[in-house]
């Protein structure tokens, strides 16, 4: 029977990136002779190495080893803590790191890498080697062995018991016992001592390995010869103990390739992923449902006083039903919170992050982290890592100077990168600051003018300039560096940040700094929205994609090249769309453009104005996939269902934009009544 | 029937080891360290003890230490749970009171094999 320990797997993963994250926490902050930080570190390299191999992650095992022999030597004292090991331990953290998402991703591993940071491991490693086990006896085979066992009288003291023993010898084939007693008198027997000695025949083809292995933890206890004896005859027959054998082989450690067998099925199941949840979040989740259970049985007695015709009853009717209310809403507050996890999770990897880049950069570099509790979705945590990463490369590469540079401008020679997160009105703010040169105005200028993003002459805005910066293909690094500009430029970062319905601004101060910064939604699963109607079908847009609402004056509305339909509003030529068209509702059920409204909508940076009947109020809407329940269609991004149970659709505004494009020759209608009332 | 006290900070090694035991229908306690493991020793008595050695708080070599100290384990087999191939940390272990050890890493089938050759 093979047991199936893969559902631990993930546990094990997560319990590895935890020990990894604590270990490059110590490591960076690691002073000469602070034994508890080389402790902690020790532990984790240790934990991750003994539960590698279990759950089938060998090579990973492998290499932790090397690195726990390393942090073992720091840890005796037999060599000492610098800057070199620091460098190279951290390094091997991010093998580690690499091995396991690559082993629970089942991506390709970059192993000449790793095998390079091995080797300098080992290299690492004072010369002290006691690899070998010791077993350098040979491990011959034979057909019958004569094992002499006489263990010290104290043995029974460390909970081995002999006879225990010799019935696991007597797995490995029929096995005839002499026993050699050297009993005291019964007054002076002490029933804890072990006062017997045994001459034990195996008759069995084994190899002599397989039987030290059994006698293995008395080796220090007791006197064992083992002898092959294949020529010798019939043994004494004078055995005091026989015991059967139930020919079963005792598991050697040959099994351990059958883990290894188990790991292409364990890494589709790691996908699943998990979320450590603090107990108090449950805590407070039952105590919100045993509220809910309360209120229940209260509205359901209600119920029944109404029933009897108790005047009281409807307003203690409704007394219950607005309890239901908090409490339906607290639950829902609840339930979203075990999503939460604290945004430490991502801001924990730019200490590490920092340093290395100042070193890479020979710039001194200081980072400041608050709010770092500051809760948000995980699925929102997982996502913003890579923009951020890229945000906070940009500062320490464009944004910080060098020493030299600082000095020169009255700065402190150590410059500053600022993270920070917080609340605001339902948002998560995070900001990324730096103080140092600041986005520089003319590059940016020259640079978009090449580009023909600006025309010779115009004149534009500070912030508009400080805009360009995320257009795709816009970078003004004068030649690539390692560091940022590796070809994912900022409108990658903003597309991805508005991709999980955020936005991203930059604001700036030449030779003072920079400060970019993210909005986020609180989760991915909730949002606030705006209902509309369109030919008395509701729809849902999302209030974080809306610029304003607008009644239509007539005279602003222009028709451009036959078939536009553009709204002046304030200068400002916004393209019309047209909802119940592009959605293909019944058109005769629409009213009339004069009696539409307009909302503004801004996606991907270009503003969009969509017609439609009527707005009908603001609220929070749980999304609903609809790949999940039905397929993907362009320009919605989901549904959910309203307080009286109808279905709405939530519009996905940038999937209308490019959905309208392609429509544009079905507008003909609405020409038309433009025509009309002008 | 036998009771088994697991004792390891690592929860996925832990989950594992009790899932493999209680699979095999054995009755197992579990603890996170040493200070654990000694109070859930002392509250029930326990056939066999499984404790990894590196722990936080109370480490392994200690708890078998002061597990031999209590009446009730003074012969109990007390298995640790080490990573190390080399003879120190078994020799640790030994010299502590320990029966035995089993090496890191090992299978579910080979905690059973081992297993059952100390508890039955």
């Amino acid at each position: 029977m093979s047991i199936d320990i893969g559902q631990f797997t993930q546990t094990f993963l997560d319990e590895s990136f935890e020990g990894l994250d604590v270990m490059e926490t110590h490591l960076l902050s690691l002073e000469p002779g602070d034994i508890e930080s080389i402790d902690a570190i020790f532990r984790a390299a240790h934990s991750i190495k003994g539960g590698a191999g279990t759950f089938g992650f060998a090579e990973v095992g492998k290499f932790t080893h090397g690195v726990e022999t390393l942090l073992d030597q720091l840890r005796a004292g037999e060599s000492s803590v610098d800057e070199a090991k620091k460098s190279l331990l951290l390094e091997a953290v991010d093998c580690i790191r690499e091995m396991l998402t690559a082993a629970r991703d089942g991506t390709q591993l970059d192993t000449d890498a790793i095998v390079a940071v091995e080797r300098r491991v080992q290299e690492m490693l004072s010369v002290k080697a006691d690899t070998a086990d010791g077993n350098s006896q040979e491990s011959a085979s034979a057909h019958r062995w004569r094992i002499k066992f006489v263990p010290e009288r104290d043995v029974l003291r460390t909970g081995n018991d002999p006879l225990r023993l010799i019935s696991a010898l007597a797995e490995l084939g029929p096995v005839s016992a002499q026993c050699h007693d050297s009993l005291p008198l019964f007054e002076d027997l002490d029933p804890e001592e072990c006062h017997l000695a045994w001459t034990l025949d195996l008759d069995a083809e084994v190899e002599r390995s397989a039987i030290e292995e059994i006698f293995e933890w008395v080796e220090d206890q007791a006197e064992i010869t083992i002898e092959a004896c294949d020529t010798q005859a019939e043994t004494q027959s004078s055995a005091c103990v026989s015991l059967e054998s139930d020919n079963k082989p005792i598991a050697t450690s040959g099994d351990a390739e059958t883990i290894g067998g188990s790991k292409t099925n364990t890494r589709a199941r790691a996908e699943g992923g998990s979320i450590r949840v603090n107990t108090d979040k449950i805590d407070a989740l039952i105590n919100m449902v045993g509220e809910l259970v309360i209120t229940q049985s209260m509205l359901s007695q209600f119920g029944e006083q109404l029933e009897s015709g108790n005047r009281e009853g409807i307003e203690n009717l409704l007394e219950g039903l607005s309890l239901l209310e908090r409490n339906t809403r607290e639950l829902q507050e609840n339930v979203m919170s075990i999503r939460m996890l604290p945004i430490s999770f991502v801001f924990n990897r730019f200490p590490r992050l920092i340093h290395d880049l100042g070193e890479t950069l020979e710039k001194n570099i200081q980072l400041k982290l608050s709010g770092e509790q500051t809760e948000l979705d995980k699925n929102v945590l997982e996502k913003i890592s890579d923009p951020l990463v890229h945000l906070v490369r940009n500062s320490v590469d464009h944004g910080i100077e060098t020493p030299e540079i600082r000095q020169e401008a009255g700065k402190p020679e150590v410059g500053t990168v600022h993270l920070n997160a917080f609340h605001k009105g339902g948002n998560i703010i995070i900001e990324i600051s730096d103080d140092g040169a600041g986005l520089n105005r003319e590059r940016i200028l020259a640079k978009a003018k090449e580009n023909g993003l600006i025309q010779e002459g115009q004149i534009v805005a500070d912030e508009q300039i400080y805009e360009l910066i995320f257009a795709p293909g816009f970078s003004t690094a004068k030649e690539l560096s390692d560091v940022s500009g590796r070809g994912v430029g900022m409108d990658v970062v903003r597309r991805n940040i508005r991709a999980l319905g955020g936005s991203v601004e930059v604001s700036s101060q030449q030779g003072q700094g920079s400060k970019f910064t993210i909005r986020l939604p609180l989760t991915l699963s909730i949002l606030d929205g705006q209902l509309i109607d369109v030919s008395g079908s509701s729809y849902v847009i999302p209030l974080i994609s809306i610029v304003e609402s607008v009644q239509i004056d007539m005279n602003s509305m222009k028709t451009i090249a036959e078939k536009r339909l553009v709204y002046k509003l304030r200068d400002e030529y916004i393209p019309v769309i047209s909802l119940a068209d592009v959605l293909g509702s019944a058109v005769k059920e629409s009213r009339s453009i004069e009696e539409s409204l307009l909302v503004v909508v801004e996606a991907e940076g270009s503003r969009l104005a969509l017609l439609v009947d009527d707005l009908l109020g603001q609220q929070q809407v749980v999304i609903k996939a609809l790949e999940t329940n039905f397929k993907k269609i362009e320009g919605l991004s989901g549904a959910t269902i309203l307080g009286d149970g109808t279905v709405a659709l939530i519009l996905d505004v940038s999937g209308l934009l490019s959905l309208s494009k392609r429509k544009m020759g079905n507008l003909n209608w609405l020409r038309t009544q433009d025509h009309a009332a002008a | 029937m036998t009771k088994i006290l697991a004792v390891d900070d690592s929860n996925s090694l832990r989950q594992m080891v009790v899932f493999t035991l209680k699979q095999a229908g054995y009755e197992v306690e579990e603890a996170k360290d040493g200070n654990e493991g000694l109070l859930k020793a002392k509250s029930s008595q326990v056939d066999l003890v499984l404790t990894d050695v590196n722990m936080p708080g109370m480490d392994g070599i200690t708890l078998v230490k002061e597990l031999r100290q209590l009446p009730g384990y003074r012969f109990t087999p007390i298995l640790v749970l080490t990573t190390e191939a080399g003879p120190d940390k078994k020799q640790e272990g030994k010299a502590a009171g320990a029966t035995g050890w089993i090496v890191k890493p090992f299978s579910p089938e080979q905690l059973l094999a081992t297993v059952k050759r100390v508890a039955g």
